[in-house]
């Protein structure tokens, strides 16, 4: 080194690469839910929060307990899960399948995609009582809401992950003469999944919405009709048991597509 | 089989790609197609397998495909095109099972052409496991499963580092040596051309015709990293090609 940099001030360059790269941290989140609860907890025992604005999360705690063991929240619990699974699950099925058709052939993508947007922002439950007379008054119109409340986001997700598949593997199928159907259903199909499956993430929670006001609407049994009903008598404990109950599912619906995820979309980078 | 382009000619809109090419695919011979870039050798290559239809002239198919062969025009792709939910024994009996070879039957093509390009400790591995260099011999090796009258190779090298490259090369005259395949070979690397090639087609810039077409006799098997009569051939390639690299790099692209 020359004389004139050994005297000069010297100092280390300064690290300027950090942030902007999530960490995974497991114990936060349900650090934030205890935290919380936690507060309520104290702030309606001390008496700063009126058993009017929040009930003691304690009493909810027992509320669902006296559900659970009068036997009353599997009775409302099962008609709910088997409206959600149905109309869920025939609502992506469609969904997909006409995401699929939309994104592939152009005269039904023509057709269909102006008519897709005029139903999407429709809210579904103003139409209920127009199902209720196409469907039935039963499970029949329930059904059918879920599954339109489904349908539309998903098609949509499916056709813009459809757009997404690498278009030099279509061409590989095409070269080695695979037929239309086994490019879709051995290309095209698994291709979009990652985007079918987080649209998916999107449809469900809709499900889980439109269920509750279905039954807020018209049904005996079920978690819609559980909270409507505490709802009009004032009883906040089995409102918020209700609610809980919807959270609940919400998470379990996300976490078992988070399972899927792990296992269908192994290959990802 | 033989393949004759004849008179073939193409435009995307105003745009002509190429102009009256006509070319003989002699059997059991790799023809290189080398030029700058944007003179539509790719085009071509995709043309000559019947996935894009070009404007005038044909591709005329010679003699009729060997009785076994699944496939008989079958493609080399430059991004390997290799399906990357599915393992390397997948991606090969993906192009099997279109043709009802399924089982036993398809386990023994498998097995033979991931022997014949040094795969098979790989059989079970996802592409995004290998290197570039093993991928593109997942595709050598699908290409080869299928049994095809025409490899039609899009720059297979390219995507690869040159010391990567040097490997598969040697890898592809083996393959060659062994059992001689015809081939049609579009690369901008003029190494390559004379390594590989027994025929090297010189295309100009756009609109692509042919320049020069060029023949080595020398065998395959005796060509090696930096012989002077390659380099030689090299040179003249390089002197044919370099106003139109240079041509074409100048030029303001409109599409």
């Amino acid at each position: 080194m020359s004389e004139a940099t050994l005297n000069t001030a010297r100092r280390p360059v300064a690290f300027r690469g950090g942030g902007f790269a999530p960490k995974t941290m497991r114990w936060v989140g349900p650090l934030v839910f205890a935290a919380l609860i936690a507060f309520a907890e104290y702030g309606t025992r001390a008496g700063f929060i009126s058993n009017l604005t929040m009930p003691r999360p304690s009493d909810v705690l027992a509320t669902f307990i006296t559900l659970w063991e009068s036997g009353l929240l599997w009775q409302h619990l099962l008609p709910s899960l088997t409206r959600l699974a149905v109309g869920a699950a025939a609502g992506a099925a469609a969904g997909i399948a006409v995401g699929v058709f939309i994104a592939l052939l152009s005269y039904i993508r023509a057709a269909l995609v102006p008519l897709v947007a005029a139903i999407f922002p429709i809210p579904k439950i103003a139409l209920l009582p127009l199902f209720v007379i196409w469907f039935g008054i039963d499970e029949g119109s329930k059904y059918a809401l879920i599954a339109l409340g489904t349908f539309t986001p998903t098609v949509v997700a499916t056709y813009g992950a459809v757009d997404n598949v690498d278009r030099s593997l279509i061409r590989m199928g095409q070269s080695f003469g695979l037929s239309w159907f086994s490019i879709v259903r051995k290309i095209v199909l698994p291709g979009a999944m990652p985007g079918i499956l987080s649209g998916l993430r999107v449809s469900f929670a809709i499900a889980i919405i439109l269920l509750v006001a279905a039954e807020m609407l018209g049904a005996e049994f079920g978690v819609g009709a559980y909270i409507l009903e505490a709802g009009s008598l004032y009883d906040l404990e089995r409102l918020f048991v209700g609610v809980t109950i919807l959270s609940i599912l919400g998470v379990g619906v996300s976490s078992l597509l988070g399972l899927v995820e792990k296992r269908v979309l192994g290959w990802r980078v | 089989m033989e393949l004759l382009l004849d008179n073939i000619s193409h435009h995307y809109g105003d745009f002509e790609v190429m102009r009256d090419i006509t070319l003989e695919i002699p059997a059991g011979k790799i023809v290189c197609l080398i030029g700058p870039s944007g003179c539509g050798k790719s085009t071509l290559l995709r043309i000559i397998g019947g996935l894009e239809q070009p404007q005038q002239g044909s591709v005329v198919q010679i003699g009729e495909p060997p009785a076994d062969s699944l496939n008989p025009l079958t493609y080399v792709f430059q991004d390997f095109a290799l399906l990357p939910w599915r393992t390397v024994e997948g991606n090969i009996s993906l192009v099997l099972e279109e043709h009802g070879i399924r089982g036993k039957r398809a386990d023994e093509i498998i097995t033979a052409v991931l022997m014949r390009t040094k795969l098979a400790d790989f059989r079970k591995a996802l592409p995004k496991q290998l290197s570039g260099g093993m991928k593109q011999r997942v595709g050598i090796a699908r290409a080869l499963a299928v049994n095809p009258a025409v490899m039609l190779m899009d720059e297979p090298l390219s995507a690869l580092d040159s010391q990567t490259r040097e490997l598969l090369m040697d890898d592809l005259i083996a393959l060659w040596t062994r059992q001689p395949f015809t081939a049609v070979y579009v690369t901008h690397n003029l190494q390559e051309a004379v390594r590989l090639g027994h025929r090297i087609v010189v295309l100009s810039r756009r609109p692509g015709v042919i320049r020069e077409i060029l023949e080595i006799e020398k065998p395959l098997t005796d060509r090696r990293f930096g012989d002077s009569d390659l380099e030689s051939h090299q040179k003249h390639l390089w002197t044919l090609m370099r106003e139109e690299a240079m041509a074409s790099d100048m030029e303001l692209v409109s599409v």
